[in-house]
């Protein structure tokens, strides 16, 4: 071949190639920067200031609950010895910015910093889990199509027509016994099914596009098609609503530990502080539940303002 | 869509037999890679019940121009920077856009591309026409409905009584751009704008819908203006046209001055890279390169990087809109300025050549055949 | 890469020049006397219409229903019909892009497709050694080219696909097939959305080309693009042809085009052909009602020609209930200035002969003539032109 379209390049003909090149319009340079999609697609999200903003939030959150555990002057596993006992516990002070516990009078800072370990592992890792079942799920029904198609479709219709929310509090008391991993694995085996819909259709509809017909025409095989031509066109949709995942996993977790089932109590997650601090509300001291909830709604808020960033941000469609 | 920035300075109205002069007009977009110039100064004028074509490429301007006489644009991200446009004696870029409302739709009507995405699915096509009759002509529902019912007979749809309480989705393609078209009439609009009527459609329906267009505007006194990269359509249904390229008019003149003896090398390159059967054996000759990025158009003229007869003066001076060719017809040359008086003389010959003489051919075969 | 997509590669071209069209190319000399290079026997695809709850086929569409026809080497052979007549399908099917449902395709004496005798056929995996010298380029210069590619993989793909492993061999042919489409060679690590329309069906004719084949189907290559770029595509698709010895199969709704490109036109009405031969005679001397009708269609951008255009009624019926008998009885103006006769609605017309290498199907084909088309045409109204599907 290269013979061929070498000897097509020699001599009279080498002319006539630059003629086409000038018929084409070769040197005609848009002169925007030539970026790639990443490139393109963060130089969108940065204008969507309320997404900025989450991702922030999003990351002071995250670096917190990484490093916060080791710089935080009081020590998660020692039961505090205030100088003071007050059994209601006491409002934010400068020693503590969250105030303390009842009871224990604990840091409540402390246990939102290390509840911030928790629920985020809990929220990201469960996210994965879904993900990965979603996508596998989702590609295999939508390439092999026909009977495997209709039976894990109609698996995903059975397992989206349950409970969800008995399910979970069911496995995470029988199978869970408080052990975070343990949770992590039902959430995510739990929350798979939107995302196989997803990555489904989107292969329907990817499959059906011109390009992919042009890769077979040229003899591209079905799994080069599947990892090189299918996935990278349905990444994004399925970044945006991974993402939003994170958020109603991380508020599951709280509801759960809320109500008991989910993580042992001697791991603070946000919705177990929340829990514990029930005893204590009528007593008046606010600052118990107020921060560990606040830090729910800002992590669901942020992960959400990120989601929806991220959709506009890596839509193929605008370059504005 | 918001007020448009407040234009400078309103002009004197245009003589009463002008319903729709547009002076001057810029509208830019602006996005994150910088200001498209989209339409970038264009004047012309349509006389009550003529008809004008735009002919253009894809990038031209031609669609924002439609989309500006009828402020549906989106401003921001469009911004209409200067002009006048005056549509029966009145400007309306200035005016209120609750006025504006009011005259859409009746005075001026608007007919697009795909006739599917422009009308709703929700509705019947009965509703839909009965709607716009209502709001516009404050009559009663059921002159209104008759009136729906009349303007489908108008546009050649049969038992339109049934027709009428259908919904768009059970009609087909060229039926529906016939609704689009009777909605467009049913006020009896003094200005009727059509967006590539014919593009979405195949070639035999594409001829039912012009044939129909040519006898409505026989029939009624609506002025026409057409918009459309077709220059056999534009041949078929205008009086004149208007030539645009990159956000500017680079011709105009009357249908048989711009595309029997085109003056502006671009019109020129397009009728000539046109396949027709006496080119058979050729290459096709074609217009070099592709449309300048807006980001980056050239300093003076804009067709210049692709312009076969471009001289050193071409790229520093912009070429204006100038008399060409006699009878009203103008072009952006410099070609046709002083300055290029010589090389035009020895290119014309050359040209009409190029142009004329197929086209003679084929007049003569016709009318040989006939 | 293997032998078989270097090594036997014909010489770069001889012949004298682009478009000299009528007579057979130089690669129909070297095949012999005129032979086919592709021919299609009897050519089905039907696509089943599901419905209800339980998925089940309600419907057929009846895309593709039984055509014949041969594309001998080195001609441009031309598909026109409106949307829905299954010129797509068609050209799709020949390349088993998708699996036709009846009939025979073979190329240069392989069998691709044969329904009736399926031991013969290749599988689909059998098939990927001839889908290098079977190509296709598509119509939709955005749709055909992966988004999230670098060039260098989306022309590069077809050569790895064919067993060229070795990275640089590859980017040089890359390089080799930019060039000869009027590109630079170093557009290798640009991704589609930085080119123009027109830059970027250029780069899907390059990913075509390189794996240099003899026999291309080209999909409305054109009708996408602006004027002034459309022509650019078609010169560059003539002096490959030149160069690279292909042979076309040029499918498009634009008649115009296929009157300066081709050699031999087939006009599809619902899924059959009704009408086939060389353009100058088909378009001088149509003798099917249809082409009649779809020539007198075209815009013609000389406004000193103003004649009366005789203007078809109604629409195309769906290709889910075709009429019976002929399927354009129901549009015809030559049946009503016949008087309606009755073998129209009760009898399939065969494509026949009508002149040498001039096939139509239509039964009443001796009555056409230009004469009668232009009285059908002075006699008709445009407000009257829907009327045919008033019963449906």
């Amino acid at each position: 071949m290269s013979q061929h379209l070498q000897s097509a390049l020699t001599e009279p003909l080498v002319e006539e190639v630059e003629r086409r090149a000038e018929e084409a319009g070769v040197d005609y340079e848009v002169t925007l920067e030539s970026l790639n999609q990443w490139q393109l697609a963060w130089r969108k999200f940065k204008k969507h200031r309320l997404a900025i903003i989450g991702l922030g939030i999003l990351g002071v959150l995250i670096t917190v609950a990484i490093v916060g555990p080791f710089i935080m002057p009081f020590e998660f596993n020692s039961i505090p010895k205030p100088d003071k006992i007050v059994p209601a516990g006491r409002p934010p002070s400068l020693v503590h910015p969250f105030g303390e516990t009842g009871g224990l009078q604990r840091d409540v800072l402390l246990l939102v910093v290390n509840g911030a370990r928790t629920s985020l592992f809990v929220g990201f890792s469960s996210m994965a889990i879904g993900v990965i079942i979603g996508t596998i799920v989702g590609s295999v029904a939508g390439f092999v199509g026909g009977f495997v198609d209709n039976i894990l479709m109609r698996v995903v219709d059975v397992m989206l027509s349950l409970p969800l929310l008995f399910v979970i509090l069911v496995a995470s008391r029988f199978f869970g016994n408080g052990n975070v991993f343990l949770i992590v694995v039902i959430f995510g085996l739990l929350s798979w099914m939107g995302i196989s819909r997803l990555v489904r259709s989107l292969f329907l509809s990817i499959r059906e596009q011109e390009f992919v017909e042009a890769a077979k025409a040229v003899g591209v095989t079905d799994r080069r098609i599947i990892f090189r031509h299918i996935l990278p066109n349905a990444f994004s949709p399925i970044v945006v609503s991974a993402s939003l995942l994170i958020a109603s996993n991380i508020v599951t977790e709280a509801f759960v530990s809320f109500l008991g089932f989910g993580i042992n109590p001697i791991y603070p997650t946000w919705g177990n502080v929340l829990s514990n601090s029930l005893t204590f509300l009528l007593q008046g001291n606010w600052w118990w539940p107020f921060f560990p909830g606040l830090m729910i709604i800002l992590t669901v808020l942020a992960v959400n303002f990120v989601g929806d960033g991220l959709r506009d941000a890596l839509d193929p469609r605008s370059r504005a | 869509m918001t007020e448009p920035k407040v234009v400078a300075g309103v002009g004197v109205p245009p003589p009463p037999e002008i319903l729709l002069d547009v002076r001057n007009l810029k509208t830019h977009f602006h996005v994150m890679d910088g200001t498209v110039p989209a339409v970038d100064g264009i004047s012309f004028s349509l006389p009550r019940g003529e008809t004008l074509g735009i002919v253009g490429e894809s990038g031209s301007g031609k669609s924002v121009t439609a989309l500006t006489i009828m402020r549906l644009l989106d401003i921001p991200p469009a911004e209409i920077v200067e002009g006048e446009i005056w549509f029966d004696g009145k400007e309306i870029l200035s005016m209120p856009i609750d006025r504006m409302r009011r005259i859409r739709g009746n005075d001026m009507a608007m007919i697009f591309q795909e006739p599917l995405t422009s009308l709703n699915p929700v509705f019947t096509v009965g509703d839909q026409i009965a709607e716009q009759v209502e709001t516009h002509r404050k009559v009663r529902r059921k002159e209104a409905w008759d009136r729906a019912i009349q303007s489908l007979k108008l546009v050649g749809i049969p038992s339109p009584e049934r027709r009428v309480k259908q919904y768009p989705h059970e009609m087909s393609g060229g039926m529906r751009q016939r609704v689009m078209i009777a909605m467009a009439l049913s006020c009896e609009p003094k200005l009727l704008i059509a967006d590539e009527p014919t593009t979405a459609l195949d070639v035999t329906i594409q001829a039912q819908i012009l044939e129909l267009l040519k006898e409505i505007q026989d029939r009624t006194d609506s002025a026409l203006l057409l918009i459309t990269h077709d220059l056999g359509v534009v041949a078929e249904m205008v009086e004149n046209v208007v030539v645009m390229y990159a956000g500017q008019i680079v011709e105009e003149g009357s249908v048989d001055q711009v595309l029997m003896t085109p003056r502006a090398p671009y019109t020129m390159g397009l009728l000539a890279s046109i396949p027709n059967v006496h080119k058979r054996g050729d290459r096709l000759s074609v217009i070099k390169g592709v449309v300048p990025s807006p980001f980056n158009l050239p300093p003076a003229c804009r067709f210049e990087p692709r312009c076969p007869y471009a001289w050193d003066l071409c790229r520093r001076e912009p070429p204006e809109l100038v008399a060409a060719g006699g009878r009203g017809q103008r072009a952006r040359c410099l070609l046709h300025t002083p300055a290029g008086e010589s090389r035009r003389r020895d290119l014309l010959e050359a040209v009409e050549t190029l142009v004329d003489v197929p086209a003679q051919q084929e007049a003569a075969a016709e009318a040989a055949g006939a | 890469m293997t032998d078989d997509a270097t090594g036997t590669m014909q010489p770069a071209a001889t012949a004298p020049s682009a478009g000299t069209t009528t007579a057979p190319g130089p690669a129909a000399a070297k095949n012999g006397d005129g032979a086919a290079l592709i021919s299609v026997r009897n050519l089905k695809k039907y696509f089943p219409i599901l419905g209800g709850l339980l998925r089940r086929q309600v419907a057929t569409v009846y895309a593709v229903d039984g055509v014949d026809f041969d594309v001998r080497p080195g001609e441009i052979f031309s598909l026109v019909g409106e949307s829905g007549c299954g010129k797509t399908t068609l050209g799709r099917s020949i390349l088993r892009l998708t699996e036709p449902t009846d009939g025979q395709v073979t190329f240069d004496g392989k069998t691709i497709y044969d329904h009736a005798n399926p031991g013969s056929m290749p599988s689909l995996d059998q098939m990927r050694p001839l889908r290098r010298r079977l190509q296709i380029i598509f119509q939709d210069p955005f749709g055909s080219l992966n988004p999230r590619m670098p060039v260098s993989d989306i022309i590069g793909e077809g050569l790895l696909a064919q067993g060229m492993r070795n990275r640089h061999e590859r980017d040089r042919k890359v390089e080799d097939a930019l060039e000869i489409v009027g590109l630079r060679r170093e557009y290798t690590r640009r991704y589609p959305h930085e080119f123009s329309g027109g830059q970027r069906q250029r780069i899907g004719i390059a990913r075509a080309l390189a794996l240099n084949p003899d026999f291309v189907v080209c999909d409305e290559p054109v009708s996408a693009l602006d004027v002034s770029i459309q022509s650019q595509i078609l010169n560059l698709l003539l002096d490959l042809r030149r160069d690279l010895n292909l042979t076309y199969l040029f499918i498009t709704h634009n008649l115009s085009v296929v009157q300066y490109f081709s050699d031999r036109v087939a006009v599809m009405y619902l899924g059959r052909i009704a009408e086939l031969g060389g353009v100058e005679e088909l378009y001088q001397n149509p003798r099917h009602p249809y082409t009649v009708a779809l020539l007198s269609a075209i815009p013609n951008p000389n406004p000193r020609i103003r004649r009366k255009r005789l203007v078809l009624r109604g629409d195309v019926p769906s290709p889910a209930a075709p009429p019976s008998g002929c399927r354009f009885h129901t549009r015809c103006w030559l049946r009503e200035r016949l008087g309606n006769p009755e073998n129209c609605v009760t009898q399939d017309p065969p494509l026949r002969e009508v002149a040498p290498g001039h096939m139509t199907a239509c039964h009443w084909a001796e009555e056409v003539s230009g004469g009668a088309a232009a009285e059908a045409a002075a006699q008709q109204s445009a407000l009257e032109t829907a009327t045919a599907l008033e019963d449906d």
